[in-house]
């Protein structure tokens, strides 16, 4: 395997034909490194002396953040970076819950709905969102995204703030106490 | 006359003109207890933690002193690693991120004395993924104490190295497993490793001993080197010592996050005294003591508990449930948990079947898949308990959920097995009649069974 790597060193690209068998990835071409990136990683690296491997959750959070999901590209890469199969890399992606292989809306929208938030109203709520924001019918991960590709709304678990409940994330800002009228004042303030 | 809180770890937290710099910390005694601790020998702040008798925040309140002497110093070549557990993601609980986000430099310090007492150069915190403001926090806090020479290289001029570095899951409860999280921490799944060793102090981060403790846990400790392991054992009830953080939700008037001497008070003073009672003056039906995996306690039950006394006989008392008091032991003792602290409420209004089939469906989603009874069974509990909520079920359903649930409990690697399999346990033994009465009423299935297999 490891003679097929495909990262281009020149261009810090990927080339999408080549990556591993079976991944097709009609979203958009080969991804574009921004200039930090690598340093970034290089930086992250350094957090675990003892193995690299163990930077494989970090890189995965840092390509979500930077491209929006990890492309079949973005396994390849990692896993290249980290001298590993892109399998290894997958096998995350597949596990986690918060990585996605597909894009999901520029404002993402998560509702807890475990216990506590579900005593709270968390489904009205959930509900409101949905029609609010003109979702489609959600994917097999419970993803519901917009025509428009604007929003998404999904139903995540537990949320740790069970006390003020019911909460929602909107991208990587927490809401407590989120009636009906906060959603619609806070999907305002993300236009 | 309500209890009075004690607050320990809480006592800056939400304080007028408190914030999370380490300047606002400096300023309310901060890293004094850190300076104390490095002119003690590590072995003695051990025994120290020991003579306290704190037990673990996260879930299983197993002894730290205890977890700690697992790695004998006088043994062990390879070099000792400590994790933080800030994983906090068992349904209720919501204590820990109180801490990461008001009051990271308390954490900083009980890890680094932690630290310094195992001999521990290299420790992370495992922070939730959802956490993204509190890993940014902890940075920033790990970044400062680095800059006053907290952390990093020579310590306050004794020698001592220490590096912590923030590591962030990405949205599964397995996590909080400690030998999962340490896999997840080598850059695998999280899947819990096959026990024995028992402990990660045996074969943990990188196959080198590992401590793993909840951030809670690491907040005492700053304590209990302030005070001495002896005077923080007064605090609270033998073999329940300290304070503790509880975390309450659901039906209540006042819901939040309290700090009170461990059984200090009941689940009756807790509810209506310090939460103002079920909210619209309605009347308790059940609640679950210690997060959801703890099983469900159901208004009016009594219970037979047996303690000991100052004379060291048992002596068997009978109580109601409101008159629990708030401990490891009472909670165990009464068949539940007192687990990570977290209380979740439910009045009379609430349907039980539903409130399972929201927790089964927790479970199912976050069931790693390692193991088989586990795996399947976590599925089928939602897909039964929906079922039964959705009026649909079938009439040997109350049956074969329980069934189902007791072929998961002690046939799995971890403890996430009694996890799922307890809250349907105790939600089938004690709401029978409804369960059954759902899958009474019941329409049977439009199709012959065998077809809609």
């Amino acid at each position: 395997m490891s003679t097929q790597r495909v990262v281009d060193p020149s261009t810090q690209t990927v080339s999408p034909a080549k990556v591993y068998p079976g991944a097709v990835d009609p979203h958009h071409a080969a991804a574009v490194l921004p200039p930090n990136f690598e340093a970034q990683v290089d930086e992250v690296i350094t957090h675990y002396p003892v193995s690299k491997r163990s930077a494989s959750l970090p890189l995965l959070h840092l390509w979500q953040e930077t491209f929006g999901y990890v492309s079949p590209e973005g396994i390849e890469w990692i896993a290249a970076k980290l001298g590993l199969q892109p399998i290894n890399i997958l096998e995350l992606v597949t596990f986690y819950p918060m990585f996605r292989q597909h894009p999901a809306g520029k404002i993402q929208i998560r509702v807890c709905r475990t216990l506590s938030c579900a005593l709270g109203g968390a489904y009205e709520l959930c509900a409101h969102f949905h029609e609010r924001c003109n979702t489609a019918e959600p994917d097999a991960h419970g993803l519901a995204i917009s025509p428009d590709g604007k929003y998404s709304v999904e139903f995540v678990e537990c949320l740790a703030s069970c006390g003020t409940a019911p909460v929602i994330m909107i991208n990587d800002d927490f809401y407590e106490d989120v009636s009906k009228q906060r959603a619609n004042e806070l999907l305002l303030k993300y236009k | 006359m309500p209890i009075a809180e004690r607050r320990l770890i809480f006592k800056n937290i939400d304080q007028p003109g408190y914030t999370i710099d380490i300047d606002c910390y400096l300023r309310h005694d901060g890293y004094k207890d850190l300076k104390k601790a490095l002119t003690m020998k590590g072995p003695d702040i051990v025994a120290e933690v020991k003579t306290s008798g704190l037990r673990g925040r996260g879930g299983a309140g197993f002894s730290t002193g205890m977890k700690w002497g697992f790695i004998d110093p006088t043994k062990n070549t390879k070099p000792v690693y400590l994790i933080c557990n800030a994983d906090e993601s068992e349904p209720g609980t919501f204590k820990d991120k109180q801490i990461i986000y008001k009051d990271p430099h308390q954490l900083l310090e009980g890890m680094a004395i932690a630290c310094y007492a195992n001999n521990v150069h290299l420790a992370y915190i495992y922070i939730r993924g959802e956490f993204t403001l509190g890993a940014k926090i902890l940075e920033k806090a790990i970044q400062e104490a680095k800059a006053k020479n907290f952390l990093g290289k020579n310590i306050a001029g004794t020698g001592y190295d220490l590096e912590i570095y923030i590591h962030r899951g990405a949205g599964a409860y397995i996590c909080g497993e400690e030998t999962g999280l340490i896999e997840s921490l080598e850059g695998k799944r999280a899947y819990p490793r096959i026990k024995p060793p028992y402990f990660p102090a045996v074969l943990g981060l990188y196959m080198c001993p590992t401590i793993v403790n909840n951030v809670e846990t690491l907040c005492n400790i700053k304590h209990i080197v302030a005070m001495g392991g002896a005077a923080y054992a007064k605090i609270g009830k033998p073999n329940n010592t300290g304070t503790r953080l509880l975390c309450v939700s659901g039906d209540v008037e006042k819901p939040g996050y309290y700090e009170f001497e461990v059984g200090a008070l009941t689940i009756g003073e807790l509810i209506n005294d310090v939460c103002g009672g079920i909210k619209g003056g309605r009347k308790l039906k059940a609640l679950i003591p210690g997060g959801s995996s703890a099983k469900v306690l159901k208004a009016g039950e009594r219970f037979k508990i047996k303690s000991k006394k100052a004379d060291g006989t048992m002596e068997e008392k009978e109580i109601g449930l409101m008159d629990i008091p708030l401990d490891f032991d009472t909670l165990a003792a009464a068949g539940s948990m007192a687990g990570s602290g977290g209380v979740i409420v439910m009045d009379e209004t609430r349907d039980m079947v539903e409130c399972l089939a929201n927790i089964a469906t927790f479970y199912a989603h976050e069931s790693c898949g390692q193991c088989t009874p586990c795996r399947e069974g976590s599925l089928w509990m939602k897909k039964i308990t929906t079922r039964l909520s959705e009026g649909k079920g079938q009439p040997d359903d109350v049956g074969l959920l329980k069934s189902v649930a007791d072929n998961i409990a002690g046939r799995t690697i971890c403890a996430f097995g009694e996890a799922c399999a307890w809250p349907v346990q105790s939600f089938v033994a004690k709401f029978k009649d409804e369960f059954e009465g759902q899958a009474r009423t019941a329409k049977p299935p439009a199709a012959p069974k065998l077809e809609s297999v």
